[in-house]
């Protein structure tokens, strides 16, 4: 299956963006100078990454880019020498993300690595409640780490201590190592954010695969609701406003947190009452460190969080107190989620009629349910802890930089790559202990200004699902099972291709997430800010789902996702509460509009719009 | 236990104590009954005590049979022309099966069995909410399981039969159905006693259907067992089995009872009965209603449903004919009218998927190894 040529892609530069390709590293770029490895990125297969990325990257944001562009690579390569993959090769255009997983070609090769693999990987089932143990103790230790890690401002005279105590170093020498610190925790908690990762979506892909085998037309939710734990941490941020909720009920002090949904004012109201500061302590106990969930997915600086945004917090609890009002549970059903799961598991198995096929299954599902709660818990600790944290303290190098003068808005440190930042640091300090301006403060503004209008248009330019030259096999655990390329998907995707007006659009396909069907209104929320134009019962359409939107599906009839799999937030909530949900649709908050009718099929994973 | 089956000498229950009851409501009869209302009969009986919406009806039961043939006395008749009969001879054989025939097919049942046969049709009428309600006539020989048997009783199946006197009249040819050339003698090469040999006659009420179909509680294209694949069109299931329309095709999730496919077809042709003649034919689908799904999602679901139970009960896939009647409303109106083992995917030996003794590793390398081919 052929896909437009990647250099033909990117020799249309959109007019006004020429010299984009500065704002990421070079070795990003697809090349037309170097023939080997121009030949190699015709021959490749690259998909958009549209599951982590529905938007442009902007140049700092890339470093997570690059982080796991190292981590998954060198697991699967390096470290766990997983037989046929090697790693996942990187490519930007236009800011959209390209990845492309690289085979091992030579079969004497794979054959060498088989008994590495078997060993390596051996290790880490076999002790892998012991070793996830491990991750958590040292995952921990980086988040505080973080916390601790202190941007200095650049003082007009370092204190009398650095004298008295001959430290011996500046605040401009720990402004850099701060920086560095930074950028190096973020690193490193990458590097253990796929420590586990590959290899437990390898023992999901492949319990996926055998059951598949067993059971041709088994949709892929009922293989994960078979290892979906029941009480990961995912949820508790939700828990958390329940229990809000009800403690606030009980203490009476509801009217108060439903009387407005500006959070400083509520705040102010509860601060003036005993009970109201009873609840304000309560608050305090859950926010840390359930408060730091994103309200995207975290992977992205404008994915604040919800210490950063109380009111969507706020907004949650409100909800939940109204639930709670009209003596709705807001319990989580875990007992009939556990028993559904249990009866699941039980009938399918029932279903399998020989006794070989029914003590693989039985292995396989122990290994993926082993291994699962890990692919779920690591996003709460990666995504959301530490990248809210993370997203902070660089803002707080943002502010000193503005300080400075070489950028206009904090927020405007985004725009910059982060070895410009380095670099603009030096800039800083060096003119600080001079004396002197900083050259940067010439450079950076007018680059920036430059930089925001490129953005602009990227962000109205539709990446193409898929470029270069498919493959016929494709080895790598992570393509199959995250983004679903498959035979299908990339049939759709050249489907998709072809769609010149999106208003002649009357059915979106997608991943069935969750099954049922319903009919109903739409309401397209971009971002998890605009939840509360949410009406009950209508059909959520949104980028993708995460934790910090639970509130919103104790309004909804359904779910339509842009981005995820079958093991997306969207799928799994929706799972729950028994909702119908069609996630991975591409393009659905671009077709859809909010109000129009929808016919959602979860069951099938179709959506039509009734016009 | 309907009343009239306690009067009329019980159900098969009842037997021990009261002798073997001349009628008998379906739903008194288990697999086991075969003997005293047939394979068929039994069969139907089994599908209600599984909780089986079956449509309703009763059986001639064999002792009805011997009771009929004592009656009108044609067991000597038949003893004398059978006796002497040599099977090489097809002329002797043709007429000693015409004159069989004959006699059964003119002789009226005792007016107790008349009675009998009246009130249990009567009472069906009235189940059913339909006067004179139509039904199917059909032989359930009691020997069609032995292998190689089936000529044992032919299969006669008289459809849309409406009144007693014409009930009556037709249980008399599915009776004298055991009696052609072809099984006499077959019976006769076999060694078969044709004394010991009796038939009974199922009389049911025909289903109106608006839509049928047939049902598979596994895949036909790769055995899946977790799913059930349901074939469906307007009209009677003729359309569907004898291929004349594309029926609607859908694909439920056994396990969770949703439908994880569907694909609706145009469907141009249906049959339908004509009351006059008594006979079903084809007639053109209206046009605006040939794209519409043929059975809406919640008959999907409760037809899926049946078909779990009717599997769970028989510990193996089934393969099921099944009618949504038009004279019932909606929660009753799905019926199964027949049940029968599915062959082709249970009678292969598939190898295991799983290597003996591999572990989870040597699964999930194996896997990697052969990766996922993409086309």
């Amino acid at each position: 299956m052929k896909f437009p040529n990647p250099h033909e892609v990117k020799a249309k530069t959109i007019p006004g963006t020429e010299g984009w390709e500065r704002m990421y590293p070079y070795q990003y770029q697809f090349v037309s100078d170097d023939p080997v490895r121009n030949q190699y990125e015709k021959d490749t297969f690259w998909f958009a990454d549209g599951l982590h990325y529905p938007e442009p990257l902007y140049p700092f944001d890339t470093i997570w880019d690059e982080a796991w562009y190292l981590a998954l690579s060198q697991y699967n390569n390096r470290i766990f020498m997983v037989p046929p993959v090697r790693g996942v090769d990187h490519r930007i255009i236009n800011g959209y993300v390209y990845i492309s997983p690289v085979p091992v070609k030579d079969p004497e090769e794979i054959g060498k690595r088989v008994p590495h693999f078997m060993e390596r990987a051996g290790y880490y089932f076999k002790n892998w409640d012991a070793l996830e143990a491990k991750w958590t103790v040292k995952m921990e230790a980086a988040i505080r780490e973080l916390e601790a890690l202190q941007i200095p401002k650049l003082p007009e005279m370092e204190d009398l201590s650095v004298v008295t105590d001959a430290i011996g170093e500046s605040q401009g020498y720990h402004l850099l190592k701060s920086y560095d610190d930074l950028i190096n925790l973020g690193i490193k908690c990458w590097q253990y954010h796929f420590e586990f990762l590959n290899l437990g979506y390898a023992a999901y892909v492949f319990f996926l695969d055998f059951v598949q085998k067993l059971f041709p037309s088994i949709p892929p939710q009922r293989v994960t609701q078979m290892i979906a734990g029941v009480d990961v941490i995912m949820y508790r941020p939700d828990e958390e406003l329940k229990k809000l909720a009800k403690l606030a009920v009980e203490l009476g002090v509801d009217g108060t947190l439903t009387s407005s949904p500006a959070w400083t004012q509520v705040a102010a109201a509860l601060a003036a009452s005993a009970k109201g500061k009873q609840w304000l302590a309560a608050l305090d106990a859950a926010r840390e460190p359930w408060f730091n969930v994103s309200t995207g997915t975290g992977w992205f600086h404008h994915d604040r969080s919800w210490n950063d945004q109380m009111d969507v917090p706020l907004s949650g609890i409100a909800t939940y107190i109204g639930k709670i009002k009209q003596g709705v549970s807001i319990e989580r059903p875990t007992e009939k989620v556990r028993a559904e799961r249990d009866r699941i598991i039980a009938e399918y198995r029932g279903l399998i009629d020989k006794e070989e096929d029914r003590k693989q299954f039985d292995e396989l599902l122990g290994c993926a349910t082993t291994v699962f709660p890990y692919v779920e818990n690591h996003l709460f600790y990666v995504e959301h802890w530490f990248h809210s944290l993370f997203w902070n303290k660089m803002r707080e190098v943002g502010a000193v930089m503005k300080e400075h003068g070489m950028i206009e808005e904090v927020e405007d440190i985004w725009l910059l790559r982060r070895d410009e930042i380095k670099q603009a640091l030096w800039d800083v300090v060096t003119a600080w202990a001079t004396g002197v301006t900083p050259r940067g403060t010439k450079v950076w503004p007018k680059e920036i200004v430059w930089r925001k209008g490129v953005m602009q248009k990227f962000k109205e330019w539709s990446a193409p699902p898929a470029i270069g030259t498919a493959p016929e096999v494709i080895q790598e655990p992570f393509t199959i099972v995250l983004w679903g390329v498959t035979n299908k998907s990339l049939t759709d995707w050249s489907a998709v291709q072809e769609v010149k007006d999106p208003d002649s659009i009357t059915e979106l396909k997608g991943f069935a997430g969750s099954p049922g069907i319903v009919e109903g209104r739409a309401r397209v929320c971009k971002t998890v800010a605009e939840v509360g134009q949410l009406q009950e019962g209508e059909i959520l359409v949104a980028p993708t789902t995460s934790p910090s939107w639970a509130p919103a599906f104790a309004k909804i009839k359904a779910c339509v996702t842009d981005v995820g799999g079958v093991m997306s937030h969207a799928a799994i909530v929706c799972r729950e509460y028994g909702l119908p949900a069609v996630v991975g649709t591409g393009h659905a908050t671009k077709v859809i509009k909010s109000g129009m009718m929808l016919r959602v099929d979860g069951s099938s994973g179709v959506i039509n719009i009734v016009r | 236990m309907d009343s009239a089956a306690v009067r009329f000498g019980g159900g098969a229950e009842g037997a021990a104590k009261a002798g073997p009851p001349l009628l008998c409501w379906f739903e008194q009869c288990r697999s086991e009954s075969v003997p005293l209302v047939g394979g068929k009969c039994a069969s139907l009986g089994e599908l209600i005590n599984a909780g089986v919406r079956v449509p309703p009806g009763f059986a001639l039961t064999t002792e009805g049979y011997r009771r009929f043939m004592a009656e009108a006395g044609i067991d000597r008749e038949l003893k004398r022309l059978l006796d002497r009969l040599d099977c090489q001879d097809m002329e002797a054989l043709e007429n000693a099966s015409a004159s069989i025939r004959a006699a059964i097919e003119a002789q009226p049942f005792s007016a107790e069995m008349e009675d009998l046969v009246a009130e249990n049709y009567r009472r069906l009428s009235l189940r059913c909410g339909v006067p004179a309600v139509p039904v199917a006539v059909r032989s359930s020989a009691t020997a069609e399981d032995l292998p190689g048997a089936s000529f044992a009783g032919q299969q006669d199946t008289y459809l849309w039969i409406r009144g007693t006197d014409e009930v009556l009249a037709h249980m008399r040819r599915c009776i004298s159905s055991l009696y052609t050339g072809r099984a006499i003698a077959y019976r006769a090469n076999r060694g078969y006693d044709d004394e010991q040999m009796a038939i009974s006659v199922g009389v049911q009420k025909m289903s109106n259907s608006y839509t049928a179909g047939v049902m598979f509680t596994i895949h036909p294209a790769n055995g899946d067992r977790s799913v059930i694949v349901i074939d469906s069109s307007f009209g009677f299931g003729e359309a569907v089995v004898s291929g004349e329309v594309t029926p609607d095709n859908f694909v439920v999730n056994k396990v969770t009872l949703d439908i994880i496919d569907r694909t609706v077809s145009r469907k141009e042709v249906c049959y339908t009965v004509d009351l006059q003649t008594q006979v079903s034919r084809a007639m053109e689908v209206p046009i605006e209603r040939q794209t519409v799904q043929s059975l809406i999602d919640d008959e999907i679901t409760e037809l899926a449903w049946m078909g779990k139970q009717i599997e769970k009960h028989y510990g193996r896939p089934m393969d099921i004919e099944w009618a949504v009647d038009k004279d019932l409303p909606s929660g009753g109106n799905i019926f199964i009218l027949q049940a029968r083992p599915e062959t082709v995917w249970s009678e292969k030996r598939q190898a295991p998927i799983a290597n003996p003794g591999a572990s989870a590793m040597d699964y999930i390398l194996s896997g990697m190894l052969a990766g996922k081919r993409v086309t």
